[in-house]
């Protein structure tokens, strides 16, 4: 056990070290930043924003570390997003609980997942082409369902869902904590986790060797629109209306980009389910050190841009080894020396 | 008794021309449905042209300008009478306006402007963005009057004619005005829930105390701060007052619940300006000029805001 734990700390740590890294940037630009207050029923503070602001990315990013660890990739999950809100927005409107349009908007979001599914696994088109389509045509059947306006509700239940809190903490924390901590279990306790991992590093032995790959293809694209839906819930209930434009828009790189930040490969295989939501609270600390800083707008994208780079050239395979050959070079020197160890090769 | 009479003789000193309109068929190319406030600008179109009996061609062009161009080219084709262009894009008209120059059908651009020679089309409706900005900011400048104000600002998208443009005019009408200072001004991408998320961090990196007004660059991004106020547990129009721009329904809705300020109109009736034009050119020949502004009417509290709401919400907002 204590073993399974510190491996698992040992995979997230470059992750724990960058959240840590841009966290200390946050409070740089913003003294105040890890206050965190009691006020008006619901804890108050930057750190609470980091955690709920990232809550549609983290969600995203579940489902989609499954999917690329799958060798796959899920273009459509924004436009599913949107296609789910406006789902939950219309029931309401039309007078149904809560309870009913949440279900309505999961369902939709597993249908779409469903569909992709389909297209990779039975269809056998490559994933980028086949959610593409859903990325491209989601948005209008959202709008379709929304008739191009912002449609607006105000059911009381919907709405605690993105604004509510729970204990003075805000829903969408706790949603994507929860789902992050019951989708990590269940394929880390259940096989199903190497199974999806054998699937991405050869999908012909893995099925020769007895794995119903085309069933876990599908089901990885389903638990993927299944997250996407409910991010889309929550993004709607925030804002008390369901915008097709909008909701979700260019989401769907931010979550490939956590996956990415969370040191899970593009060509699929091993994952971690983990590092991919520190990854997206990364995304999300970026998003608050720019928003903290008070620079002038014009900056925003080159500021991330910058962080980016940075944490991927960190984590490049070569920079890794350059870091590895030289601690290996400082090893056999005492503790201490290491800036020696550095200039001896000159 | 007279006055009444007055009406009735200029109600019927129009019937020739409403005869005569009747026969106008128009065309009108419209972008798509990219925002709530393009869905009203199609809807108050036709309901202009219904009004005045004109029969309306019209034509979706799903954001291509090619599909623009091909649906001039047939409304040219089909011989109408005018041409109401909404352009997607400013370039690459100056072809398909010489074809319907050629066939001697004037073309109006709503809404926004082209890069051609302007003797290719009649004349352009649009508003004022610059305009606009003044109008935001001279309201606060009054409402004011004098006293301290740190203002915030929530930007269109960065970049976007609006967005420099509704800064320009606001920065204008508060200049020279020492009491009145933007401390923070950061995009919100003109959506809501971007408007809300850069609210929350201002009200934590100002201090929600610190703040008195928010210039919004569009309604949408106000009604997000608004949220992200109340939840801050400050008084969205009380502890800190709200202007913005575009006068969409859901803004007027707030109004009426004392939650927002002031809102200016970004009118979606830019044909009832450019069909008047038109047929007052079609009656005696009268050239309109090339500029065309519409309104930027102001909106405060002291309209009936729900009112306001019950007429635009079907609008298609």
């Amino acid at each position: 056990m204590m073993n399974h734990v510190n491996s698992t700390l040992r995979r997230i740590a470059p992750q724990l070290v960058i959240l840590a890294g841009v966290l200390l940037l946050n409070f740089l630009v913003f003294p105040d930043f890890f206050r965190i207050e009691f006020q008006h029923g619901r804890l108050f503070g930057n750190l609470i924003d980091v955690l709920n602001r990232g809550a549609p990315t983290a969600l995203l990013c579940i489902g989609m570390t499954l999917v690329i660890a799958t060798r796959g990739i899920d273009l459509s999950v924004g436009a599913v997003m949107a296609i789910a809100g406006a789902v939950a927005a219309a029931l309401v409107v039309d007078g149904h609980s809560w309870q009913v349009a949440l279900l309505g908007a999961l369902c939709a979001g597993a249908l779409c997942g469903a569909w992709n599914g389909v297209l990779v696994a039975v269809l056998r088109i490559q994933p980028i082409v086949a959610t593409l389509v859903l990325m491209v045509a989601g948005r209008g059947i959202a709008q379709l369902v929304t008739e191009g306006t912002i449609l607006t509700f105000v059911n009381p239940g919907l709405v605690h869902l993105g604004s509510g809190t729970v204990v003075g903490i805000p829903t969408p924390i706790l949603i994507w904590l929860g789902l992050g901590l019951i989708v990590t279990a269940v394929v880390r306790k259940t096989a199903l986790g190497m199974l999806i991992e054998a699937i991405g590093i050869n999908e012909s032995s893995s099925r020769l060797a007895g794995i119903n790959s085309r069933v876990l293809i599908i089901s990885v694209y389903l638990i993927s629109g299944f997250c996407a839906a409910l991010a889309g819930v929550i993004v709607a209930a925030d804002i008390k209306g369901a915008d097709a434009n909008n909701a979700g828009l260019w989401l769907e790189l931010d979550a490939i980009l956590a996956v990415v930040i969370g040191g899970n490969s593009l060509l699929g295989g091993r994952f971690s389910i983990i590092a991919s939501l520190l990854g997206a609270l990364i995304i999300q600390s970026v998003n608050s050190v720019i928003l903290l800083s008070g620079m002038p707008p014009e900056f925003n994208l080159v500021i991330k841009a910058l962080i980016i780079i940075a944490i991927l050239v960190i984590q490049s395979p070569t920079v890794k080894h350059a870091l590895y050959i030289l601690r290996a070079s400082a090893d056999p020197l005492p503790p201490g020396s290491i800036k020696e160890a550095k200039e001896s090769p000159q | 008794m007279k006055f009444k009479a007055m009406l009735i003789a200029g109600a019927m000193s129009f019937v020739p021309m409403t005869a005569m309109a009747a026969d106008l068929t128009i065309g009108f190319s419209q972008i798509g449905s990219e925002s709530g406030w393009r869905a009203a600008e199609t809807t108050v179109t036709k309901q202009e042209a219904e009004k005045r009996g004109i029969n309306l061609k019209f034509a979706d062009a799903q954001q291509k300008q090619e599909n623009q161009i091909k649906a001039i080219r047939s409304f040219v084709a089909q011989g109408v009478d005018a041409i109401l262009l909404a352009p997607v894009v400013a370039t690459g008209w100056d072809n398909v306006l010489e074809e319907a120059r050629d066939a001697e059908i004037p073309v109006i651009l709503l809404d926004r402007t082209v890069d051609a020679p302007d003797d290719l089309y009649m004349t352009a409706v649009t508003s004022d963005l610059v305009h606009e900005g003044r109008v935001a900011g001279q309201w606060l400048v009054d409402e004011t009057a004098g006293a301290k104000c740190d203002i915030v600002e929530l930007q269109g998208t960065t970049g976007s004619s609006p967005a420099i443009d509704r800064k320009t005019g606001f920065e204008e009408a508060i200049a020279g005005h020492d009491n009145l200072t933007i401390v923070r001004s950061q995009t919100g991408d003109f959506t809501r829930s971007q408007g809300k998320v850069v609210m929350e961090s201002f009200l934590k990196a100002v201090g929600g105390e610190n703040i008195c007004a928010l210039y919004a660059h569009n309604d949408d991004m106000a009604v997000g701060a608004i949220q992200a106020i109340k939840e801050a547990g400050l008084k969205p129009g009380e502890d800190i007052k709200i202007v913005s721009i575009d006068s969409v329904p859901d803004i007027h809705l707030a109004m009426a619940n004392g939650e927002a300020n002031a809102t200016i109109e970004l009118t979606p009736n830019m044909a009832g300006p450019a069909l008047d034009a038109l047929e007052a050119y079609l009656a005696d020949g009268t050239t309109p000029p090339k500029w065309i502004q519409t309104e930027s009417k102001l909106y405060t509290l002291n309209d009936d805001n729900m009112a306001i709401y019950e007429m635009k919400k079907d609008l298609g907002y």
